[in-house]
């Protein structure tokens, strides 16, 4: 089960901005080993968020999103104490979830 | 590439031709890119695979430093005034691969997004987005550069 | 390759244009850079790492299956607020002065039973195994200090020793290039290609030097401790490594502690 994330959110006005921290190594597939052999590609291919079942961002990267990658999105509609639930996938197929409460 | 700030950034062939020709299926227009733009090598490719022209426009700002220390974490955010923006791409024109994150922005999300990337050397951070079915775009070049002993 | 006369008046009239069009450079550089330092700190993977810590502090671990929140960093069993800004400092159940991470193994070992040379060993393989562990506990604790400013003790005889040990470490020229820290370290205004060098003979210091680690490195993507920055410092001396924990970085680091009194803590930084 991969490291959790650390989320943020808070509410200013109407706008909820979320801070996401993900733990993840985000290895390119394209860099080399000691012996000169390629390390395989692990990084991370989609993050959604939701508030409330609703989809609020969706991402797609690729390896070249930096290692223990940092997302930063705002959205409309929520109010304090409700749930933003993140998500995300790596090109491995291993996943972790993880939720804030607006603050 | 001098003035590339104020002219479209044009490239030849079109997601909808392809579309048109049956040669990918209707999902997989309606992604916002097929996960293969990820693997394009050039800046053409790139916008190939995210929908051809994109006209420059001031609408778009992309917040990069001038210099990163190092390019292994550089901060790259857009921010978008275009009404009805659905999709913003992030490429790194001199990366292996340019096309390096697409964000989906749906009713209620502001197309004001912040992620950090790997550089591999100076080169511009260019923000594409889709603005009501049409592509626009801007510019901005950071550097790259090293400190430290290395090593 | 010989040069002509106008080729090398050419050069020197190209040499004096880059030199004024570099000190004109230098301005708009160091304020990049500093553009680009503002623009990481919303946003620490240290975090992830005091995260961790977090949890381990309060697992059972070990062959004791204790948790180490009865650890004494120098204010108190479980006292974590404000102890790193006073470390390294002398503990009287161990008798000598101590670092936070020598301090932490020490706990480590009283409290949940792990044997301190295995600690130590683990330790050597920086950022792997139970070393990730004792980073991810480091951060933890030292999170706790953040904001405070550094009140190193200079109470005791060991640590006042201590000080004087490691200046003379901090200014002993040695190894193959004949450096001692103060070369790259003991005066103003230096920097190697485009990082500049904080002077760490000063009080209180430029404030991120000393006080800024541990710090989360963004080239190589780990969390960097004291003793971990120390070893690398004696790597790029292409000195030998100093063991982890030894008298030697301990002492430089009480140097180096007592001179950044005052100085405000901003750990856990993120630095390039």
């Amino acid at each position: 089960m991969a490291d959790p994330m650390r989320i943020r959110a808070a509410l200013a006005g109407d706008e909820t901005t979320v801070r996401v921290l993900m733990a993840h190594i985000m290895e390119t597939g394209i860099r080399k080993d000691a012996s000169g052999a390629l390390i395989p590609a692990h990084f991370i291919q989609d993050v959604e968020a939701t508030h409330n079942g609703k989809s609020v961002l969706k991402t797609m990267w690729s390896g070249a999103v930096s290692q223990n990658p940092f997302l930063s999105f705002k959205f409309k509609g929520a109010a304090k104490g409700d749930k933003v639930v993140v998500k995300w996938v790596d090109n491995k197929g291993d996943s972790r979830t993880d939720e804030v409460t607006i603050a | 590439m001098k003035n590339t700030r104020r002219s479209a950034l044009k490239v030849t062939g079109a997601f909808a031709t392809l579309v048109s020709l049956g040669l990918i299926t209707q999902s997989q227009a309606q992604a916002a890119v097929d996960r293969s733009g990820f693997s394009v090598k050039t800046l053409d490719d790139a916008l190939k695979a995210i929908g051809g022209n994109a006209a420059a426009s001031d609408q778009i700002t992309v917040v990069s430093p001038d210099i990163a220390e190092n390019g292994a974490v550089v901060p790259v955010g857009v921010v978008s005034k275009m009404p009805n923006t659905t999709e913003i791409f992030i490429i790194i024109e001199k990366n292996p691969t340019p096309l390096a994150a697409v964000f989906m922005i749906p009713d209620g999300t502001a197309p004001d997004v912040q992620t950090r990337v790997k550089m591999g050397q100076s080169t511009n951070v260019i923000a594409v987005v889709k603005a009501d079915g049409k592509l626009f775009s801007a510019i901005k070049e950071t550097k790259v550069t090293l400190g430290g002993c290395g090593g | 390759m010989k040069k002509s006369m106008v080729q090398r008046q050419v050069l020197a009239a190209a040499a004096l244009l880059v030199g004024m069009g570099a000190a004109l450079a230098q301005d708009a550089t160091a304020t990049g850079i500093a553009q680009y330092r503002e623009m990481l700190q919303d946003g620490n993977p240290a975090e992830l790492f005091e995260m961790k810590g977090e949890k381990l502090w309060t697992q059972n671990r070990g062959p004791k299956n204790a948790t180490l929140e009865k650890c004494d960093f120098g204010k108190g069993p479980g006292v974590l607020k404000g102890a790193f800004v006073e470390l390294p400092r002398y503990f009287a159940d161990t008798g000598r002065v101590q670092d936070l991470e020598s301090r932490l193994i020490t706990c480590m070992e009283t409290l949940q039973g792990y044997k301190a040379e295995d600690l130590y060993k683990a330790a050597a393989n920086y950022g792997k195994g139970e070393s990730a562990n004792m980073v991810a506990i480091t951060t933890y604790v030292v999170t706790a200090s953040k904001g405070m400013d550094f009140a190193l003790p200079q109470g005791n005889e060991k640590e006042k020793t201590m000080y004087e040990v490691g200046k003379r470490l901090f200014f002993a020229r040695s190894g193959p290039h004949d450096f001692a820290c103060s070369t790259c370290h003991g005066v103003d205004g230096q920097r190697i290609r485009l990082q500049e060098l904080p002077n760490l003979t000063k009080n209180p210091g430029d404030g991120v030097g000393f006080a800024a680690w541990p710090a989360y490195r963004v080239s190589n993507g780990q969390l960097w401790t004291m003793q971990k920055r120390l070893n690398d410092c004696y790597r790029q001396q292409r000195f030998p490594e100093p063991k982890f924990g030894s008298d030697a970085t301990i002492a430089l680091a009480v140097y180096m502690g007592v001179n950044s009194k005052s100085a405000e803590s901003i750990v856990p930084a993120i630095k390039r």
